[in-house]
Order: C-alpha cells, then sequence, then structure tokens
C-alpha cells in the first residue's frame, strides 16, 4: 500500500528548494507550426576530413558537426566528396528509387490484408544504400528493421523478400519470422532481430572474430536512436573500444523511436556521435540525406577499419518521413509539418538534384525511373503472391514448427510435433 | 598448483589404474577446456578474469599462456557483451566458451541468450547457429551470499532453443563440456561449485572428502564425450527413485545410504534435452519418486520432473511424488545451512515417500 511507502511519506524541508523532474517534451506535437531553427545546419564542404590513420580523437569536433557533400545547388563539394562516377551515381539513385518504390507497394499490400506487418524507411534511404555501396559486398551486415535498403543494393531477390513479407508458402524462413526480419546468409546479411540494439554486440563479436582469424571481412551494423538507450549500444561500444574491433557502429538518428521523440535518448544534451568520445572510438555526424556523405563517412570508418584502426561510431542525422510501422499513426504524436519542412531535404531529390547539375540526368528520365521501379516491384509482387498471401497462415507443413529449435528434434518436440498434426486433423480436415 | 598435486598423489596411490590421473572438478574442466583448444582452432574462451590470471575459480588457468591472447582472453565486465560478442563470433564461425563468474551474474546477458542465441537457427532456418557453451559456477554452499549461491537452471530449461547441462563429478564435466562445446546448439553449462573440490555429501558439519577418494575423479587426459541427454544410475535400488543433478546427487546418495533404503539414484546430468527413458523405466520399476535440487521450490526444475513422471508412470505410483528443494526465498548469507535442502529436509521426504 502506498500509505506504507516510508520514502513517499516522510516530511519535506522547507527551507530546500523541491527537486523537479524533468520529463522530456517534443518542440512540437499535432497542430503545431515547425520551427527547424534550433538545427544547425552547416554549409556543405565545410567539415575536415581526417585522415584515415588519424587517432579517433581527432573525429572530436565532427561528432558535433555535420558531414555534408551535397550543397543547396545539388553541388558535390569539400574534402568529404567522395568523386564517384556517373554510373555508381545512377546506380545509387536507382537503389534508393527501388527501396522507395518497393516501400510503396508493400506497405499498400498490408493495407490490403496481404500480410500483418510492414515497415517503411522513406526518407532514410541513404542511410542503408550509400553505405551499402560503400562496403565490400562480403563485409557481415548486422542490420535493425530498417536497413532493407543494404539487402537492395546486394541484389538480395525481391520476390524472397516478398514471400517473406507474405509469409508465404514461398518464404524461406518458413513463415517463422514478422514480416521484414529477412535474413541471408549468402548476402551476408545477419537474420533481423524484433528485440532492439541486440545486433550490436553480435555485430561486434562477429568483427572480433574476423580479426581473431585474421580475415580482411569487417562488420557493421545499424541501430536507432532510440535504442542507443539499450544497454546492448553500451556493451558493443566498450566491447569494439577495448579491442579495437573492425566495425562499423551506424545509429539512423530519425528524430522518432515509434511516438519517443530523441530526447528520451538523450539528445536534448548532446549528439548520438559525441558518444564515441567517452569511448575513445571516431565518430562521424553525418547529413543522413545527403547519400554522398553517407557514403563518403561509410567508407572513411571502412577503411580505418579494414586497415586495423578500430572501429567508428557514425550517427545518420535524418528524419523518419512516415510512421514506425503500419502498426502506428505518426499524426497522433507528432505535427505533420515536421517531414515536409525537415531542412536537409529528401535523400533521392537530392542525388537526383545532383545529377542534374552534374547534366547527365533530367526530370523526365527520373519520371521513367519511378515507373520503371514502380513496375518491377509490382510484377515481384504479383509473381509472389502466386505463393499465397498471410491470410490464414497454413502455408506450411506443421512440422516445420518445431524443426530448428535445436539441430536435432529432441523427444519432447517430437512428441509436440505429432500432437499439432493430430489438432490440424481436426481443425483443418481439408487443408 | 596444489589441485595438481592432490591429483599427483592420487594418481601414485591407484595401483589398479596407473594410466588414469584423479582430477578435481577444476582440473577436469581445465583439461576439457585445454583439450578443445588443442583440437578445435574455432574454439576460443573469454569471460571475465579467466584470462593470465585463469578464472576466480581457477578453471582456465594456464591456458591463456599455452594457447595465446586471442584463443583465451578477459572481457569488460559486461555479461551482455560477453554474450551478445558469442553469438556475434558463433555467427562467423567460431565455437566460443564464454565463462560467467557465477550463475548470478548472468541475467544482464539474458536477452542475448533467450532471444539471440536460443533463437538464431530457428529464425535463420539454419543460415545462422550459436555453437555457444556458457559455462558458469552455480549452486550455494560456500557462504556466497544470494549473489553467488543461485541455482538458476529453470530460467533457461523453460527456454525454447537452449540446453541445460549441470555435472556431478569430474569425469562427467569433462565429458559433458567436450560434448556441449561439440554441440551445434547453445548450451549452459552450469557447474556445481560446491563440489569442485569434493563431493559434498550435504553433512555440512563433517569434513569433505577430496575427490581422489570418489571414482569420478578418474578423468583420462585425452579427449573422450559424455553424450548429452543420458543419465546415470548412480546408485541401483528398488524401493524408490532418486532424481536429481549437481551437488544433489551426493547429497541424495549419501542420505539413502544413512537411511539404509534400497533406493535408485539418478543423476540427470542433463536437464534438456531430458533422458525421459531412464526416469520412466526407473519409476514403473520402484512405484516411488523423489526429486531433490538447491533451486527454489515454485515453478522449479523438480516441477516439470513430478508432472512428466505422473503424465507418464501415473498408475505404477503407490506414493506422492515427493519434491526436496530449496526454500522460496533469497539464498541467506548466514542461514544458508537452514537453507540448504541436506539430510534432514530429504529424511523427512523419505519418510513421508514410504509411509504406507
Amino acid at each position: 500500500m502506498a500509505d506504507d511507502n516510508k520514502s513517499a511519506s516522510h516530511e519535506v524541508r522547507s527551507n530546500l528548494p523541491p527537486l523537479e523532474l524533468h520529463v522530456p517534451q517534443p518542440k512540437f506535437r499535432p497542430g503545431d507550426p515547425v520551427d527547424y531553427s534550433h538545427i544547425h545546419v552547416p554549409k556543405a564542404g565545410k567539415q575536415a576530413r581526417p585522415d584515415i590513420a588519424a587517432d579517433a580523437k581527432e573525429t572530436n569536433e565532427l561528432v558535433y558537426d555535420l558531414v555534408r557533400v551535397l550543397d543547396d545547388d545539388g553541388k558535390a563539394v569539400g574534402p568529404w566528396n567522395p568523386k564517384l562516377s556517373t554510373d555508381i551515381l545512377i546506380n545509387m539513385l536507382e537503389k534508393m528509387v527501388l527501396v522507395r518504390a518497393f516501400d510503396e507497394r508493400l506497405f499498400r499490400a498490408q493495407r490490403q490484408g496481404k500480410t500483418s506487418f510492414y515497415m517503411k524507411c522513406r526518407g532514410e534511404e541513404a542511410t542503408s544504400v550509400a553505405a551499402a555501396f560503400a562496403l565490400a559486398s562480403d563485409d557481415m551486415v548486422f542490420p535493425s528493421y530498417r536497413q532493407q535498403g543494404v539487402l537492395i543494393t546486394r541484389g538480395y531477390p525481391l520476390i524472397e523478400m516478398v514471400n517473406q513479407i507474405f509469409s508465404n508458402k514461398g518464404d524461406k524462413l518458413k513463415g517463422r519470422q514478422l514480416p521484414i526480419m529477412y535474413c541471408s546468409r549468402e548476402h551476408s546479411f545477419f537474420t533481423i532481430s524484433g528485440n532492439l540494439a541486440t545486433q550490436y554486440p553480435q555485430a561486434v563479436g562477429w568483427a572480433m572474430a574476423s580479426a581473431i582469424k585474421g580475415d580482411t571481412r569487417i562488420a557493421a551494423t545499424w541501430c536507432g536512436e532510440g535504442s542507443t538507450a539499450e544497454g546492448d549500444f553500451h556493451s558493443a561500444c566498450t566491447f569494439a573500444a577495448v579491442y579495437n574491433a573492425p566495425v562499423i557502429l551506424n545509429v539512423v538518428n530519425n528524430q522518432w523511436a515509434i511516438s519517443s521523440f530523441s530526447g528520451f535518448a538523450g539528445a536534448e544534451r548532446t549528439t548520438f556521435a559525441a558518444r564515441a568520445v567517452g569511448y575513445g572510438i571516431a565518430g562521424l555526424r553525418v547529413d543522413g540525406n545527403d547519400p554522398l556523405a553517407v557514403y563518403a563517412a561509410t567508407s572513411w570508418a571502412a577503411e580505418r577499419a579494414r586497415t586495423n584502426k578500430g572501429p567508428t561510431l557514425i550517427e545518420h542525422f535524418t528524419y523518419r518521413t512516415e510512421g514506425h510501422s503500419t502498426s502506428d499513426d505518426p499524426s497522433a504524436y507528432r505535427s505533420t509539418d515536421e517531414s515536409k519542412d525537415w531542412p536537409l531535404g529528401d535523400p533521392v531529390n537530392r542525388l537526383k538534384q545532383h545529377l542534374i547539375s552534374l547534366g547527365v540526368w533530367d526530370d523526365e528520365r527520373h519520371a521513367a525511373l519511378d515507373k520503371k521501379m514502380a513496375e518491377t516491384v509490382k510484377d515481384v509482387a504479383k509473381a509472389a503472391e502466386k505463393n499465397g498471401v498471410l491470410g490464414h497462415g497454413l502455408h506450411q507443413p506443421f512440422a516445420t514448427m518445431f524443426e530448428d529449435v535445436f539441430e536435432e528434434l529432441p523427444w519432447h518436440l517430437r512428441e509436440q510435433s505429432e500432437q499439432a498434426d493430430r489438432e490440424r486433423a481436426i481443425k483443418w480436415p481439408n487443408r | 598448483m596444489a589441485e595438481q598435486m592432490i591429483s599427483d598423489e592420487a594418481a601414485s596411490k591407484s595401483g589398479d589404474q596407473p594410466d588414469t590421473p584423479r582430477m578435481n572438478m577444476i582440473e577436469a574442466i581445465n583439461s576439457a577446456l585445454d583439450v578443445m583448444l588443442s583440437r578445435d582452432p574455432n574454439v576460443i574462451l573469454m569471460g571475465e578474469d579467466i584470462g593470465y590470471f585463469g578464472g576466480v575459480f581457477r578453471c582456465t588457468a594456464g591456458l591463456q599462456e599455452k594457447h595465446g591472447l586471442t584463443r583465451v582472453f578477459d572481457t569488460p565486465i559486461s555479461e551482455c557483451g560477453i554474450i551478445g560478442a558469442a553469438v556475434g563470433m558463433g555467427a562467423y564461425g567460431l565455437r566460443p566458451v564464454p565463462e560467467i563468474q557465477f550463475a548470478d551474474y548472468i541475467y544482464p546477458g539474458i536477452d542475448q541468450l533467450i532471444s539471440e542465441a536460443a533463437r538464431l537457427r530457428y529464425r535463420s532456418v539454419g543460415e545462422f547457429i550459436s555453437p555457444l557453451t556458457v559455462r558458469s559456477p552455480f549452486g550455494g554452499g560456500i557462504f556466497g551470499g544470494q549473489t553467488h549461491s543461485q541455482s538458476p537452471e529453470s530460467l533457461f530449461t523453460h527456454v525454447a532453443g537452449l540446453k541445460t547441462v549441470i555435472p556431478s563429478t569430474p569425469y562427467d564435466a569433462k565429458g559433458l563440456l567436450i560434448a556441449s562445446i561439440e554441440d551445434n546448439d547453445p548450451v549452459i553449462f552450469f557447474e556445481p561449485k560446491r563440489i569442485y573440490n569434493g563431493p559434498f555429501d550435504g553433512f555440512y558439519d563433517k569434513p569433505v572428502q577430496p575427490w581422489s577418494k570418489h571414482d569420478g575423479s578418474e578423468v583420462p587426459e585425452d579427449y573422450y564425450r559424455v553424450e548429452l541427454g543420458k543419465a546415470n544410475i548412480v546408485r541401483a535400488g528398488t524401493e524408490f527413485t532418486v532424481l536429481a543433478y549437481g551437488t544433489m546427487v551426493h547429497v541424495a546418495k549419501a542420505v539413502v545410504e544413512a537411511h539404509g533404503v534400497d533406493a535408485e539414484v539418478i543423476d540427470l546430468r542433463t536437464l534438456v534435452p531430458l533422458d525421459i527413458e531412464t526416469i520412466e523405466a526407473s519409476v514403473k520399476k520402484t512405484g516411488r519418486c523423489l526429486i531433490v535440487h538447491e533451486a527454489t521450490r515454485t515453478s522449479g526444475f523438480g516441477a516439470e520432473l513430478a508432472a512428466l513422471v505422473q503424465e507418464r508412470c501415473f498408475y505404477h505410483l503407490e506414493a506422492p511424488v515427493e519434491r526436496v528443494t530449496g526454500f522460496d526465498t533469497p539464498y541467506p548469507h548466514s542461514l544458508e545451512w537452514a537453507y540448504f535442502p541436506g539430510p534432514v529436509r530429504i529424511g523427512d521426504a523419505i519418510a513421508k515417500l514410504l509411509k504406507d
């Protein structure tokens, strides 16, 4: 009973100011006009690029800055300009457009009742696509649930993604995982967990193993800014620092963790990149809506890791344009103007403008690309639908429910598997 | 090393089998780790204080010097990090054997065990596995207080995808540990620290015998396996069946012998997978069953055993299944021997079991 709580019932000393609890509040709620004047956007190209072999502390200023390459005119400027060929830039744009088209289609498929769940990455495409371009294809990635851009960039068949989302009979994961929790060892893409930041210490452990074995592959992992509050994040940073692990630790700061703004992970006080300073590892804060900046930062960190210079923490400063998932409505907790007025623009549009400024792209070609990718995804989704949609869910033999719990089926699971089949004969005699 | 001297002395005394050395449980575990580090280049050990120092219980003594800094190394004090990194190493292709210094410290790493290590094979359809063996001393009886005495095995037996192994002799400890390390599923390997140095029989006020006087201390130097999922009948009998594991095997056997009753004492050795056949055959033969564990009672592994026995042997039972366990309290420091399920509590249960 509350009345018995001794600490709550003692007498407050009247000669001292009462203590106050600070509960963070976001600047804007639904209906509020948005004013982003508190966000300092430095000029593109003004950020120094330390040598790959530099001591980690030489990045300390960059954790409070913002590495930017594309200026307001779409020109690539400054020391971080990765000077990518036109072919690579167009390829990158194609992948980002494809990711966006895929998200649009599969989000709709969920709304049409074809599956239970979907998560878009709109506005954050650069943080996975451009990063994947900067990594070797066999570098191991430990993604969170919003890095479909990595999988698509690495050429994972889209139809396998849709099969997984529909949990149909073609689903390679046998309908065991929530939609979008992909896995592909062949594409060096680790199985996605629904528990947040668990992939962080795993990525560090994988990188340690690679170093123990004298391998040349590095690891990269992603989590949202909200998940940096998890103990796993800090354990991972400690291990990465202690063992100088060849790993890239990406924090996608998209401002929102479901309905909790970044202040609930500490953003009112400092940046997420600044966490690196305390751990003594390299840290970069990057314009996450600038694909060239993301590419440049990732390749800088990758080269460091690959040359035994250790881990890098990269904060990608971006904005989650859509809801967290199909299960929430962001207009219930934040101002709709936030997305529209976001001071760093849209990553697809910025890369498009860059290509236009180079004279190799135009609105017509872009419209054609949008159309082509939408059609590609439409065809893939239709083909996958032939394998079924979630619906009743009974797409796999019931025995698959019991397989892979252990390498071999123990007696108790064998008994339970037989029970499930007996129940099936009664509950669904015709299926 | 003092333990080594004892085992050397013991070996020289056992005239009939001069080739099999005698080891206490610490030496047997050290030997298993040494054998596996030598046999498999993918085996690595990590944990708090396990490297240069050789572990707070000396289980890894000398192994860093012998196998190198990148095979046997110290870690930050972060069980989440230790187990999380081990999961990543397992995904890479290593066979990590992390040590959690005390079972009581395992909780910060439990998400990585339950949601990650135990689930990787399932959620990736076998593309990624977690062939880790988490070693951890567990159980009380050393005046360790509430944070160095717990027996949390049922938290892990409850998790789909984890195996739980608990040895009761040096011989079993080595063979089971080797089998665990070679197993492609994650294994929780709880080492009953009360019997690291001798088979404590529960009579806390009497001198403890050293392992050298126990048959289970004959431990071959080389590789051998004790298969997971196979119980051991440590004492054949007809009047009733005792199901126990770890320290309580020795306690139960001593009490049975002190009471002069002809009980069949079964050392489960592995809780998951469980050797149900041996249990079933024994209880059907004796018609009575006593379950003994040191862990707290409510939702303890004994509850699972009691349910299985009544499901499978009900029409053979001549008395209700009896459970002897620790009390449902934190492990008390000074009242340790009042808490411990020793000879008096077991004796009462035997009397009840044999009443009719």
